[in-house]
């Protein structure tokens, strides 16, 4: 993988020339193999991770398992496309196993969460069932702990 | 009587002490220890080990240990599965076979096989060669096996490889034991196959034991790293040292091993036996994971450093302070020789006007005099404002 993607994906605000400096080139190359990802949209789009429990978003998520009937031409994409569109959905992924999509849900309150899959998702064309989680806690969101270990004794100069 | 404890201290005579640890110089780095830590605010790159926490993975193998009422003793060479995976583990990535049973001890960190494999070979007055600026230890450790330590100084011009007709020069009919430890703390120097070959040859040609300290191996940053007991007619006269704190940020486990034919590990395990009896077992089955399943998380911290290198590398030569670029290891060698200064006053400056804390190079022999070390084991944003507050001590 392209190490400025990995760098970009630990920390997206790193400037143009930290970036150089770790990758042995210049700003304005890094510049323009930025301007390049975006352009190919290889790099999507640029997002704060938030602690909602700290930033007190009293906010509901859910996670939907979805059984679709494939069609005949295009299989799962078209249902799976029509679903991804909603604004309610945050991601959604086709899946191996018992079930055919994992569809990410917010929504302000319980209610609207429960509307949207009773009253979109599920009365859709193709979607044969569905079967709703609700997050309850967050430990670990995109890589990031909530309470990562610190580890405060550690020595400030050692051999 | 509760005494004051100043009353009590006077009363113990230094007479007591014997002459070979009272020659014994504090080591140059405690000082300053002392200093920083009495600081608040101090942004160190002083620090000599990872700044990663043990991967999760090997911390539950700690943990899963424990609930299972792992707590006793173990064999006094170390848990069979761990020599096993060690053994497997050397010969994979360093391509010496040792036999996991006679050949394989687990210490307490390199630190405490370093020390068996000194005491176990020398007799009072044989020299121990070694390449300086080196770890604070080798020159006490040598002192305190009743050995002499004759260091040999490496240049920045170098590389700070050890050069084989300094080596040659440094030699004596009572030299005995070669010290090597590449990647080197604090210079970030390796050699290369060829290079090893070199001093391998005169090794051979003079019957020199090579200790060999790797610690630091699995952090090469360019070729890939070569163990001089790989090399022909060397696997008999080398004590291979290695542990897990630098490659698999374990330092706070104390565990670590030496690898050599049986005869040389049998004396080690006899002083061992009775100074230590065994590492902890806690610590052995928390290696035996790091060495069945972390080199994933080994290869991600690797990289880290790497990066972080390229970055104080490039922050440093911004400066205008040239430096060699660190092959191994995770320590920036920084010349200071420009701004006139010397190490002890560069650290020293740095640390009460910008609370930058980096050692002063002579803490690794004076042959260091001119340089700093600046440890890179920090995070990329500890390095960048570091490097800011660098820039501006030394802005005429």
């Amino acid at each position: 993988m392209d190490p400025l993607l990995r760098l970009l994906e630990e920390n997206a605000l790193a400037t143009h020339e930290i970036l150089a400096a770790q990758l042995d080139t210049t700003p304005a190359e890094i510049k323009k193999r930025i301007r390049q990802l975006e352009h190919d949209r290889v790099i999507l789009a640029y997002k704060a991770i938030v602690d909602d429990e700290r930033a007190k978003r009293t906010h509901v998520k859910a996670v939907i398992e979805v059984r679709i009937t494939p069609e005949r031409e295009g299989g799962f994409d078209r249902v799976a496309s029509r679903i991804a569109q909603y604004r309610e959905v945050s991601s959604c992924f086709l899946m191996s196993g018992g079930f055919d999509l994992l569809v990410f849900v917010e929504g302000d309150t319980l209610q609207e969460v429960a509307g949207f899959v009773s009253e979109k998702l599920s009365t859709l064309p193709g979607v044969l069932s569905t079967a709703t989680h609700f997050n309850l806690k967050t430990y670990k969101i995109q890589g990031v702990l909530r309470e990562a270990p610190v580890n405060e004794e550690r020595l400030k100069v050692s051999p | 009587m509760h005494l004051p404890v100043s009353s009590l201290s006077t009363s113990v005579s230094p007479d007591f002490v014997a002459d070979h640890v009272r020659g014994i110089p504090r080591s140059g780095i405690r000082d300053f220890f002392e200093i920083v830590q009495s600081m608040t605010g101090v942004i160190s790159l002083g620090i000599g080990e990872p700044d990663f926490v043990t991967p999760w993975h090997i911390r539950e193998a700690a943990i899963y240990a424990l609930e299972h009422g792992k707590t006793g003793y173990t064999s006094n060479l170390g848990l069979m599965r761990l020599r096993e995976e060690i053994s497997r583990y050397v010969s994979t990535n360093y391509g010496v076979p040792y036999d996991p049973a006679t050949e394989v001890l687990v210490t307490v960190g390199v630190s405490e096989a370093l020390d068996l494999a000194l005491r176990a070979v020398l007799n009072p007055g044989d020299e121990v060669l070694y390449h300086e600026p080196c770890y604070v230890s080798y020159s006490p450790s040598i002192a305190l096996a009743h050995g002499r330590a004759m260091s040999i100084a490496t240049r920045v011009e170098d590389e700070f490889k050890l050069r084989p007709d300094a080596l040659r020069a440094a030699l004596t009919p009572r030299s005995k034991v070669l010290l090597l430890n590449f990647p080197t703390n604090p210079t970030g120097a390796v050699l290369t196959a060829a290079e090893l070959e070199e001093i391998a040859a005169i090794c051979r040609e003079r019957n020199l034991l090579v200790i060999s300290d790797e610690i630091y191996s699995e952090l090469s940053y360019g070729e890939p790293h070569v163990s001089i007991a790989s090399l022909p007619g060397m696997r008999e006269r080398t004590i291979f040292l290695h542990g897990f704190s630098k490659a698999f940020a374990m330092t706070g486990f104390r565990v670590g091993y030496a690898c050599a034919p049986a005869p040389l590990i049998d004396a080690m395990m006899r002083i061992h036996q009775y100074g230590i009896l065994c590492a902890p077992i806690v610590s052995q089955e928390a290696a035996t994971e790091a060495l069945r399943h972390g080199r994933a998380s080994m290869i991600d911290m690797r990289e880290k450093y790497r990066l972080r290198r390229n970055f104080l590398v490039n922050a440093f030569r911004k400066m205008g302070l040239a430096c060699f670029e660190p092959r191994g290891a995770f320590y920036l060698f920084a010349g200071i020789k420009p701004t006139g200064k010397s190490s002890h006053d560069f650290a020293f400056g740095l640390l009460k006007q910008e609370q930058v804390a980096v050692v002063p190079g002579t803490a690794f022999g004076p042959s260091g005099e001119g340089y700093v070390r600046c440890s890179y084991a920090t995070s990329l944003e500890q390095l960048q404002v570091a490097a800011e507050r660098i820039a501006n001590f030394i802005k005429p």
